[in-house]
């Protein structure tokens, strides 16, 4: 328990300074999509069945929280994009800026916030 | 008189027919279920004849949902993510009874008796054990733990010898033994075994059971034989390793396959299935494959193990050879691949490509494709087989 607490304080420590270097290196939230109609397609479905393989089909969540809009109203915007692009050391959240465009995120977390038709 | 002998030979006909259409007998040895996730639907299926027999709708968010069968083989309990429990009859596609027993639910277990359904949740954390005939409430059992009584998640849970479940506590970092031969739960805690067990497995026979740790390296095994000599860590470098790489997908444990001298595991975050000695779980060798391992399952009689891999490598399943211990085969069943079920005797195996929208049956001595079911967004593929394995 000692050690759970430990990591957690490191990993906020931590996080101030990732949210930093993310954000600086050139990202601003742009509202304009040039996402294909294809590939968004493809993000949804990733967003339901593949994050849904830890947050829940409907999103509600499972080993990872709940990513519903209502869960997500009252947490910052920038956190929650940072955490899917850098993941949640120590924690199965895993990083997918491997995977993802910054824009692909970002339409993302649009989705999350405006709620995702399921 | 003339007129009776012409009429009853046709009321006879008539009233056989009738019977045919409403009770046409069969057993239930070939049948199985196949979970639609998208539509909170199954169909059932028949391996006999590779066909579908019918679809059953209502059954609530089936992300990550499983099957365990009564032992007469003619239920099948489905565990849904959103906490429902369903009991299907197999044989007229009918819902008997369906409850909502939790907020979020992950996995069950049918007892060694098959009177008793445990179904382990997420929220509110703990196992909820029901009557399998009814399903009405038998015990309740919360993952309490720590000193504020918060509920942590609880994963892993399996069925063992002696009317006795095993499961493990995600945020708890402790194994539970639930005892219920006396019919109250008498619980047996093991603490501090590791930082977050994310799954367990019990081995074929029932003696041992093994969680797999998410927070750092090992394994951690109790001997159900000794349970009072604890827990046991066992493969020390067995994990993510230093360089913690990143898990799309959580690995499974249940599907770990055991042949006589080895047992094959999916690495954690890396593209290799470990191959380990069975009797003092070293290390033997590693087998380099396409992704990172999601189900390594052995064909039933141990030749080959089936692999499928994790996003975004989910399009393949490879074959690997359990006595030269090297990949022979690659196969490309479509997008999205969830799983893998051979049939009772291993002649077969069905993949599941979700994306792709199909179930793909093969051959397994010669790898040919023998069918394919269209299914809506198949996962999960579950024999009735099953009903008489411990652990599953
Ligand atoms: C392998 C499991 C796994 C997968 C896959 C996964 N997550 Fe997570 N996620 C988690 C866990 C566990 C946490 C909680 C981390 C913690 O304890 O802080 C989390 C946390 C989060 C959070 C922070 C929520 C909060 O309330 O702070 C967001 C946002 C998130 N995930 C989004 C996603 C998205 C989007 C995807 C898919 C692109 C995804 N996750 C895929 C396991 C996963």
């Amino acid at each position: 328990m000692v050690n759970h607490h430990h990591t957690g304080i490191v990993l906020k420590l931590l996080l101030i300074p990732m949210v930093l270097v993310y954000f600086s290196s050139g990202y601003a939230a742009e509202e304009i999509s040039n996402i294909s109609v294809q590939r968004q397609a493809e993000l949804q479905n990733l967003l339901i069945q593949d994050c849904g393989s830890c947050h829940g089909m409907t999103l509600k969540g499972g080993l990872g929280p709940a990513l519903t809009t209502d869960a997500l109203k009252n947490k910052s915007r920038k956190m929650i994009e940072v955490t899917i692009a850098l993941g949640r050391p120590g924690t199965p959240m895993p990083p997918w800026n491997r995977i993802l465009t910054k824009e692909e995120i970002h339409w993302i977390v649009n989705i999350l916030y405006t709620g995702v038709r399921l | 008189m003339m007129f009776f002998i012409k009429t009853i030979p046709v009321i006879f006909f008539f009233s056989l027919l009738g019977a045919c259409s409403s009770m046409h007998l069969r057993g239930t040895g070939d049948l199985g279920v196949v979970i639609e996730r998208a539509s909170g639907s199954i169909q059932i299926v028949e391996t006999t004849n590779k066909t579908a027999l019918s679809r059953v709708v209502g059954l609530g968010d089936l992300s990550h949902a499983s099957v365990v069968y009564s032992r007469d083989e003619r239920y099948a309990y489905v565990f849904g993510r959103d906490g429902g429990l369903t009991k299907i009859n197999i044989l007229s596609s009918k819902i008997t009874k369906r409850i909502i027993q939790s907020g979020n639910s992950i996995g069950g277990a049918i007892s060694q008796d098959g009177k008793q359904v445990a179904v382990s949740n997420y929220k509110p954390g703990g196992v909820k054990i029901f009557d399998s005939n009814t399903l009405e409430l038998i015990a309740d059992i919360p993952a309490t733990y720590g000193s504020e009584n918060k509920q942590s998640k609880v994963v892993g849970l399996v069925d063992a010898p002696g009317q006795r479940f095993v499961f493990s506590l995600y945020d708890a970092d402790e194994i539970w033994l639930a005892d219920l031969a006396s019919g109250k739960p008498v619980i047996t805690k093991y603490k501090n075994i590791g930082r977050q067990p994310y799954d367990g497995l019990i081995t074929p026979d029932g003696r041992y059971y093994i969680a797999g740790l998410f927070g750092e390296d090992g394994l951690v095994v109790l001997d159900l034989w000794y349970p009072e000599k604890g827990v046991k860590r066992i493969l020390d470098n067995y994990g993510r390793g230093s360089k913690k790489m990143p898990v799309y997908k959580m690995p499974h444990l249940e599907g770990w396959a055991m042949t006589e001298n080895y047992a094959f595991l999916p690495a954690v975050g890396r593209n290799t299935v470990l191959v380990v000695n069975r009797r003092n779980w070293k290390q033997v060798t590693s087998i380099a494959v396409h992704g990172q391992p999601v189900f390594v399952m052995a064909r039933p009689d141990g030749r080959q193990v089936w692999v499928n891999f994790a996003y975004p490598r989910n399009d393949t399943v490879q074959v690997i050879d359990t006595d030269k211990l090297k990949v022979i085969k690659t196969l490309k069943p479509g997008k999205a691949i969830l799983h893998m079920e051979f049939t009772p005797r291993g002649e077969q195996v069905w993949v599941s490509a979700r994306d792709a929208g199909k179930v793909t049956i093969y051959d397994t001595e010669n790898f040919n494709s023998v069918a394919t079911l269209p299914m809506n967004k198949p996962s999960g593929i579950f024999f009735t087989h099953r009903a008489h394995r411990i652990g599953l």
